[in-house]
């Protein structure tokens, strides 16, 4: 069991990050619209992992994509505020004991907390990355507009794959 | 202790949180050439603004001595000019330094003591005998219009009998024709920007607009603006016409004026005191 969270965890990371790298880095809408769904990797380790481990991982992954995208810091920082999201905003929905789902994916929480819990993890995730890349406060209004804009097509891609790869299972 | 390590590792996602953003931002800063230079040219400019604050703070107390050191020039520049203008190149000497030739120089002082509302108003200036003032000089204002004479000296102060005063005689022309007149101020006006010019005689016809400049005969060098006339022409019962001006100098904002020294007062003085008064 817990080898195969780990087995699927590793596939998931290199599929989703070979997916953002070779073909969703050369997407994009006018430079608007950017999806960054590598994130799903974050919003989908399980609930049991421990913080400085999910901290460490989601550091990593933003590394690894800063490597690619030669942004050095801009996605690790954002991947850290995304797992700081994540760990407030599990803890304040949901029973710490009242956890058998082992992680918090579509198949398992339903589509309403699951839903909310990627707005409020991609938007801080892109805020804080478009604020980051854009560094000033002057171009306040197009920073918003590409974050709002990519925070929509990031929420599309990512709930679109969670209803491809939906498992119906009993609740 | 041990109650400081149960808080953070009751809160340990938020310090956590803290430490690994931390980390992003260094990061970010450390190794991107454009936020490294947002973040270096926002704190320059940070630094940068509370200097110029200061600075300004700064140039504003050392005003006075700026403002000092600016009307000494001033008098240094406008000695130089009248140099140039005012050389006697008809003498039949041989000129040998044409600076040291000019008659009149001038010398800024401040003005310590002011007073405009008495009948007659005397100031106080910041320059004395140490700096070669004399009784008798005349003063004239920064801009242009004339002050008065100096009446009374100390070693590093003078008092300047000025125009608003009922002794104050000044010897004026008008400058289209050279009529000569005399100002004086005071007399049944005691307006500040109001003078009288009394003793033009009945055949030169003023206009308003005539521009009154001093005559160069008395301690005033000729040409020195002094006011123009607003009603002309008013008869008295004597033979001369009077007439009523609006003078340059503004009494109740004068900081600084300019003591004209005269090099051939003494001169002058001895001369004429040769003639016998009732000749």
């Amino acid at each position: 069991m817990n080898s195969r969270i780990i087995i699927v965890n590793v596939i998931r990371w290199f599929l989703l990050l070979f997916v953002q790298i070779f073909l969703l880095k050369n997407m994009g809408f006018y430079d608007l619209s950017t999806p960054f769904i590598y994130v799903l990797f974050l919003l989908l380790l399980p609930f049991g992992i421990p913080n400085i481990l999910l901290y460490g991982l989601a550091f990593a992954t933003g590394l690894t994509l800063d490597a690619f995208y030669d942004t050095m810091g801009v996605h690790a920082t954002a991947c850290v505020v995304l797992a700081f999201v994540r760990i407030s905003f599990i803890s304040i929905s949901l029973n710490r004991d009242a956890i058998d789902d082992p992680e918090p994916s579509l198949s398992y929480m339903g589509f309403q907390w699951f839903s909310l819990y990627a707005f409020l993890c991609v938007i801080t995730h892109h805020l804080v990355l478009f604020f980051l890349e854009t560094f000033r406060l002057t171009e306040i209004g197009y920073t918003l507009m590409r974050c709002g804009l990519s925070c929509i097509f990031t929420l599309l891609i990512i709930l679109l794959v969670e209803f491809i790869f939906y498992r119906r299972t009993p609740r | 202790m041990r109650n400081l390590w149960i808080f953070i590792s009751r809160y340990n996602a938020f310090f956590l949180f803290i430490i690994f953003f931390t980390i992003g931002i260094y990061l970010t800063v450390k190794n991107n050439a454009y936020q490294r230079s947002v973040t270096l040219n926002s704190s320059n400019e940070v630094v940068g603004t509370a200097y110029e604050r200061l600075n300004v703070f700064k140039r504003y107390l050392n005003l006075g001595m700026v403002n000092d050191s600016l009307a000494a020039e001033n008098a240094k520049l406008k000695t130089r000019l009248l140099g140039l203008t005012t050389v006697d190149s008809a003498k039949d000497v041989k000129v040998i330094d044409t600076v040291t030739n000019q008659q009149y120089s001038y010398l800024a002082a401040k003005v310590v003591k002011n007073s405009i509302t008495l009948r007659n108003n005397v100031m106080t200036i910041n320059k004395g005998t140490v700096d070669g003032i004399k009784s008798g000089m005349a003063v004239i204002a920064p801009q242009k219009g004339v002050v008065g004479f100096i009446r009374d000296v100390s070693a590093h102060l003078a008092t300047i009998q000025s125009l608003l005063h009922k002794d104050t005689r000044i010897s004026v022309v008008l400058k289209k024709n050279n009529a000569l007149g005399s100002l004086v101020w005071g007399d049944g006006n005691f307006d500040i920007k109001k003078a009288l010019i009394k003793g033009v005689p009945n055949h030169i016809k003023m206009q308003v607009g005539d521009t009154v400049v001093t005559s160069g005969f008395a301690s005033f060098p000729a040409g020195i603006l002094v006011g123009r006339i607003t009603k002309p022409n008013v008869a008295t019962n004597d033979n001369f016409l009077s007439g009523e001006l609006n003078l340059f100098t503004d009494f109740s904002t004068l900081q600084y004026v300019y003591v004209v020294k005269d090099k051939l007062a003494d001169e002058q003085k001895a001369l004429e005191s040769l003639a016998k008064p009732n000749e």
